[in-house]
């Protein structure tokens, strides 16, 4: 579904992806984890057309995207949920969601959009609940659900989630976890980027791990999950003899 | 047909190409992190990782040789630490030196995930008893099958270390009915079994999974009809895994290369070149899953080609001819390089089949005298003098054509060759 090849990241001068190579195949969850500053985020920004300074392949359905504008590419199905949600804060929890169909919206598929709604509030039932309430008195994991729902509204067959446990507690992450793999039994591909190592691999078919904009690791959960380096790469250390 | 592992074995070529890019890249990131014989080479080469942007630029890369893990043995060339290594199997150099090759639990995985494509294209599968008579021991030829044919569901007798007479007898006891060995053992099983009197009706053999040696399409058949089995062979150096870098299916043509796991090449052995597909030359390989023991274009000193075109087995994974010949048997004449197997091949697309030969080498004050002796098809009468010298003339052409050197090639009656002592394809007497 998505093939990544060899891509290259620069912000200004500073080169952040030193060529990325990554797929993901239709109904999988893909895990991309490694330590702070690695280029995690980077690497989903590049995706979802954030950032346009780049080179190499992105190959979406076998469609070149790598230059496309983000609406574009949330057009071709593709939809990122930040790090740190980025929400409306001061908008309510309805408008965030209906600002989520934006692309649609203009095209005046009103009952679609409702549909949809409907859609997102079974996943989220605590949003339905506070859907005229203000995005920004939402707790933590309410926030995150809503960032959710927001990119859901797009309907994408590709969901792209940039830390979606970070800062929050271990029982709401948790039910985070659980809705993502709901999404995905629901038929929506997921390339998810962690910190949360052993919580993302442990939903993940799988992953890779970046380190300093390179992969240096990948395969199923299994295996990277029996990997000892993983630890390292994710701790961001590592080992300077053979024997230690 | 039964493919152990179905998401790889008939993968596309772009999926399969994509993996392979993947995982070279990440491969190429830890050797130049971790490994300090790549970082070194590559800096002095001024290669960086990210200038493999596609599988083609593997060519850019520095060859890894049998040398390279003499010299840097024992750990050098590990990319993890020991506390990650969970086996140490070890193989040898020309000499006798002692390379070791480690292996992570990841490593063991894979290792026993390609031992159960083998077994399984040899048609085993777990209602199978299968006797394992290769060494067990530091070279680790049969516990990767042993572990393969574990997780197939088999059950396994491992059997290393026993006589032929003794694993006959198991064999007719347990009612084995899958036998892993190398070519030469099953020969002697089949001389065993003629010694003791042992009836064949007693047997339940019905698979052979050959390996460890060239097998050669004449003893194939030996094995097959004196056993009464179905044999397939497996290929692989033992510093990759041995043997189970490649496996024969059903169809017998070649031999699928694991690309999900390796990332094979041809070169011109004596340039180092990369030779286009379909020609013969030196099999190199990369391993692109391996932690412990990462290797960027190893150089097998195996003489091969490969085909790319599909298999009516249904595995898209490229084939690789059995192996003609080892880099070692390449002789120089005159400064020109060539191997004996390239005699071979002329003289049979001349005679239409290939002759028994012996090349003889000897030095006339500055210069190499190739002599070469050839066996004649009976087809051929002796009386016949001007057939005789217009084959010879053109044998002689031939081989100047192709390998360019000038040869005296004389021809000989038909098993005339094996009562010539010494009993070797070439004899090189200019060293004497």
């Amino acid at each position: 579904m998505l093939k990544v090849r060899n891509l290259k990241s620069f912000y200004g001068y500073l080169q952040a992806l030193r060529g990325v190579s990554i797929h993901v195949e239709e109904g999988e969850i893909v895990a991309l984890i490694g330590a702070n500053g690695a280029g995690k985020t980077t690497l989903l920004n590049s995706i979802a057309g954030i950032i346009s300074s780049k080179k190499g392949q992105i190959l979406f359905k076998d469609k070149d995207i790598t230059h496309f504008p983000p609406q574009q590419i949330v057009k071709q199905g593709i939809s990122l949920v930040p790090e740190g949600r980025q929400l409306f804060t001061p908008l309510s929890v309805m408008d965030n969601l209906i600002l989520g169909a934006y692309q649609r919206y203009k095209r005046k598929n009103k009952d679609n959009i409702e549909a949809d709604l409907d859609r997102v509030f079974h996943f989220f039932p605590i949003l339905r609940e506070r859907r005229k309430q203000l995005a920004g008195t939402l707790s933590g994991g309410e926030q995150q659900m809503l960032a959710i729902a927001r990119a859901l509204m797009s309907k994408p067959k590709l969901l792209l989630l940039d830390e979606p446990s970070m800062g929050l507690a271990p029982k709401v992450v948790k039910e985070i976890f659980r809705i993502i793999l709901e999404l995905q039994k629901e038929g929506t591909t997921i390339f998810l980027v962690e910190q949360n190592a052993k919580m993302a691999l442990g939903i993940a078919n799988r992953g890779y791990v970046i380190e300093t904009g390179r992969i240096v690791i990948q395969g199923s959960s299994q295996e990277l999950l029996g990997n000892k380096e993983i630890r390292r790469a994710y701790l961001g250390r590592g080992y300077k003899k053979v024997w230690e | 047909m039964v493919l152990w592992n179905q998401q790889v074995e008939n993968i596309t070529r772009e999926e399969i190409e994509q993996l392979q890019l993947e995982r070279l890249q990440a491969t190429v990131n830890r050797v130049y992190r971790s490994v300090a014989f790549y970082r070194e080479i590559f800096d002095e080469k001024g290669i960086v990782p990210e200038d493999i942007d596609s599988l083609s630029k593997l060519s850019i890369l520095p060859f890894t040789s049998k040398k390279t893990l003499i010299e840097n043995y024992p750990y050098g060339m590990f990319a993890v630490p020991l506390r990650e290594v969970v086996r140490l199997q070890c193989t040898s150099g020309p000499e006798g030196q002692p390379i070791v090759i480690g292996y992570t639990r990841n490593d063991i995985n894979h290792w026993t995930d390609i031992s159960a494509r083998i077994l399984a294209a040899g048609g085993i599968n777990r209602e199978d008893i299968v006797q394992i008579c290769l060494d067990y021991g530091l070279f680790g030829g049969g516990i990767g099958f042993h572990y393969g044919a574990e997780l197939i569901g088999a059950s396994v007798i491992p059997g290393p270390d026993l006589d032929p007479v003794r694993q006959l007898l198991i064999m007719r006891d347990y009612r084995t009915t899958a036998l892993i060995s190398t070519p030469s053992f099953a020969l002697k099983l089949i001389a065993a079994i003629k010694e003791k009197g042992i009836s064949l009706a007693n047997l339940n053999l019905k698979i052979g999974i050959l390996t460890g040696e060239p097998l050669s399409e004449s003893t194939r058949s030996r094995i097959e009809e004196e056993l009464r089995i179905k044999v397939i062979s497996s290929y692989g150096p033992s510093e990759i895994p041995g043997p189970k870098v490649a496996t024969e299916c059903e169809k017998r043509s070649g031999l699928h290369i694991f690309e999900d796991q390796f990332i094979p090449e041809i070169i011109d052995p004596r340039t180092g070149e990369v030779l286009p597909f379909g020609e013969e030359g030196e099999l190199v390989l990369t391993t692109i899953t391996k932690e412990a023991f990462p290797l960027i274009r190893y150089r097998t000193g195996d003489l091969t080609f490969l085909d790319q075109s599909p298999c009516s087995c249904g595995r898209s994974l490229i084939r690789m001819h059995g192996v003609t010949g080892r880099t070692d048997d390449m002789v120089i004449v005159n400064g020109v390089g060539f191997f004996p197997t390239q005699i071979n091949r002329i003289l049979a697309q001349v005679e239409g089949a290939e002759p028994h030969f012996r090349l003889i080498i000897d030095r006339e004050g500055t210069r190499d005298v190739v002599n070469i002796m050839v066996e004649v098809s009976e087809s051929i009468f002796f009386d016949e003098m001007k057939k005789l010298q217009q084959l010879k003339v053109q044998i002689e052409e031939k081989i100047y054509q192709v390998l360019g050197i000038k040869a005296n090639v004389k021809l000989v009656e038909k098993d005339s060759l094996s009562e010539v002592e010494p009993k070797k394809v070439v004899v090189d007497r200019r060293l004497k």
